[in-house]
């Protein structure tokens, strides 16, 4: 792992120069929020942004994708087969993604790249995608990345760290994929060691100790998960929810989705969007029959999962990577952090099992 | 990469109505590439994702048996956009097939033992997969005595009779079937519900038997205290569950139960298994 300055004055020269050879993708700002989009010649990634409204994950899981396309035109011999769509994967490049969301992408991959299937859209736009991150000298009020197991300096899913120090930048390059970038860019390849690992040392200590939104996750694991299902608070926590799904589209590591089929005229499509828990619909059955016919119970579910099922399924961590996203954007302002604590923290008066 | 979405195509080759209120439907399908076929490899218990363009997909427990070649068969009840939509279709329409899909019974574990089944109304569909699978003269001596126990709510909605009718002549396996009601005086069979039939036929539970248990949530309520009298273990009685389901293997979220995908590592559980997960389904 070799640290690299760069000085700032060249910074917009190569970012130039890459986009002859990627699509670059980066932070810009729009109307009062920012967000990831694909940047224009001649535009560069804004990096006055603390992050974005939406998290990144769009960009290697869209919101809605096209999976296969049919013709329901009887004329043709192959009328009503369903056919892979024939898509184009170049190679891109997304600048100043925060070490949360990098992260998130590695947790999302457990889900979409199992030993027993493989998710090819996923994994294709994943592989064809550098993630350059920038180090969060100043995180937000509500983030809580270090207990979630990140952290604002956290190289985990990064092809290459920035850490902005004022005049330069300090790249601290981690795959092969970020040598390979910032060799294209043409940026001075001078590596620091001492000098720049302490300096990035001194900036990422500042800005640990800037957190102080706190979590406790060390005995969610050794609790019983019919315990935790059937704990006392949920219709409290739940009891302004409006279930408007929000907390689940910002965040980076939520990762459902639905299948539809659309169709115009003879042709035709199916599609994959994002789905929520916290919409009825995702459960109904045919029948009439749902397992989770009350708002309390579909709010259970999204905090089970998080920090339960996956704790207990991957036991490592749990599904938040603490980005604050759900936090800031819930119009009633339910508080993962405080469900959290009290899952951790929750003594059943009596064993459920 | 190889697209666990992607359907088989497929062509309908029959379509039987079952029952009188035609509301369940048995589709024969046959795969239009034999390799596909070829790699169409499923045990009794396992579901697919019918596929049709413009529709979308519904997950259908195989009905026809691992030892049955040439086709695929499923039954399909009448509730919603798609199953309707398949009711309209005709022989010779093309759809998809994809899978298989999910766990199954436990062939394993179940050999040399005694099988009891014990399923109502339309869940009977890879119940009948698994009774042609038993009775294959290849398969009959791996396991010891069978058991069935059948109900619907009347004679004309019980599914696949003239197989029914078969296996009552047969001597290698037991049939009680039985219906709720009916004015029919030439039934020559039960009447009652299936908990009550249970209690009457079903041999006493041991380490030796298993229960096989796949019906409406009211008869698995009513059948479960049944089987516990009759001293089944838990770890030997086995369920199948149903959830909405769309990718059908563990990725789109939406089918889970705790910790497990109903889709992937379901729909066959066991009892002591469910006990163990949330009440959630
Ligand atoms: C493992 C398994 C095996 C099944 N086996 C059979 C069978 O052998 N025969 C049979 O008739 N039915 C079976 N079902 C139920 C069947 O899948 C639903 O009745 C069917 O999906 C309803 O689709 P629809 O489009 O007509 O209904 P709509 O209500 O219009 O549903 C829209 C979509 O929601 C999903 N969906 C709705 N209800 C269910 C449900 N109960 N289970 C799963 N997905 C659902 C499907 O993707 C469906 O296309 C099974 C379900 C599961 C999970
Ligand atoms: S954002 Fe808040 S109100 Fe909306 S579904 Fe999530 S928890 Fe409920
Ligand atoms: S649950 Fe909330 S804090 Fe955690 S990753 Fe998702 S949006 Fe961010
Ligand atoms: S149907 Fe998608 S996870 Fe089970």
């Amino acid at each position: 792992m070799n640290v690299i300055k760069i000085d700032k004055k060249t910074w917009t020269e190569g970012i130039g120069r890459l986009q002859g050879f990627y699509r670059l993708i980066g932070p810009v700002k729009d109307g009062d929020f920012y967000q990831f989009k694909a940047l224009e010649k001649g535009e560069s990634p804004d990096f006055s942004m603390l992050n974005t409204r939406l998290s990144p994950k769009s960009i290697i899981y869209p919101q809605s994708e096209v999976m296969f396309e049919y013709s329901l035109d009887e004329t043709r011999d192959d009328c009503h087969v369903i056919k892979e769509i024939q898509v184009e994967y170049s190679p891109q490049v997304v600048f100043g993604i925060r070490p949360c969301d990098a992260k998130a992408f590695l947790l999302v991959q457990r889900n979409f790249e199992t030993p027993e299937y493989k998710d090819p859209y996923w994994i294709r736009l994943y592989e064809t995608t550098a993630l350059i991150g920038l180090a969060c000298n100043t995180p937000c009020s509500t983030c809580f990345c270090v207990d979630a197991g990140s952290g604002p300096f956290n190289d985990a899913g990064l092809d290459i760290l920035l850490i902005d120090a004022g005049e330069y930048y300090y790249a601290r390059v981690n795959t092969a994929k970020g040598e390979k970038i910032l060799k294209d860019s043409g940026w001075s390849e001078e590596t620091e060691t001492k000098d720049a690992e302490l300096a990035i040392e001194n900036l990422k200590q500042a800005a640990e100790n800037r957190i102080t939104a706190r979590i406790s996750t060390d005995r969610l694991k050794e609790k019983g998960v019919p315990d935790l299902f059937n704990a006392p608070f949920w219709e409290d926590v739940a009891f302004a929810c409006i279930n408007c799904g929000t907390c689940t589209y910002v965040c980076p590591t939520c990762w459902c989705f639905d299948i539809q089929d659309e169709v115009r005229g003879t042709d035709g499509v199916r599609m994959r969007n994002w789905d929520s828990c916290m919409y009825p619909l995702f459960t109904l059955h045919g029948s009439g029959h749902n397992p989770r016919d009350a708002k309390t119970k579909r709010l259970r579910q999204r905090f089970m999962h998080k920090l339960k099922y996956y704790v207990d399924k991957y036991n490592d961590g749990i599904q938040c990577v603490g980005c604050g996203r759900c936090i800031n954007l819930c119009p009633v302002n339910i508080d993962i952090r405080k469900i959290c604590e009290a899952m951790n923290g929750f003594e059943p008066e009596q064993k459920s099992i | 990469m190889e697209n666990p979405y992607l359907p088989y195509p497929v062509r309908i080759d029959e379509i039987i109505t079952e029952t009188e209120d035609k509301n369940l439907k048995t589709y024969k399908l046959v795969f239009l590439n034999t390799d596909d076929e070829e790699k169409f490899i499923f045990q009794a218990g396992q579901f697919a994702e019918l596929s049709i363009a413009g529709q979308g997909e519904i997950p259908i427990g195989i009905a026809s048996s691992p030892s049955e070649k040439g086709f695929l068969k499923f039954t399909v009840n009448k509730v919603g956009r798609v199953t309707t939509h398949l009711h309209n279709m005709t022989v010779g329409d093309i759809m998809g097939v994809r899978g298989p899909l999910g766990n199954y019974y436990p062939w394993d574990r179940m050999e040399g033992k005694n099988v009891v089944i014990i399923g109502g109304g339309f869940a009977f569909t890879t119940l009948r997969s698994s009774i042609i699978y038993m009775l294959h003269p290849k398969n009959r001596s791996r396991f010891k005595d069978i058991h069935v126990i059948y109900g619907a709510r009347t004679p004309g909605m019980l599914l696949y009779r003239d197989e029914l009718t078969e296996w009552e002549k047969r001597d290698d396996i037991y049939m009680h079937i039985t219906v709720d009601a009916t004015d029919d005086p030439d039934w020559k069979y039960h009447i009652g519900f299936v908990p009550t039939i249970t209690d009457q036929k079903a041999p006493e539970g041991n380490a030796d038997t298993y229960a096989i248990v796949c019906g409406p949530p009211i008869m698995i309520k009513f059948t479960q205290p049944v089987l516990d009298k009759l001293k089944y273990s838990h770890e030997n009685i086995i369920m199948s569950l149903e959830m909405r389901m769309k990718c059908g293997i563990g990725i789109c979220g939406r089918c889970n139960i705790g910790t497990e995908y109903v889709c992937k590592d379901g729909p066959v559980f066991t009892l002591d298994q469910l006990n163990r997960m949330p009440k959630e389904y």
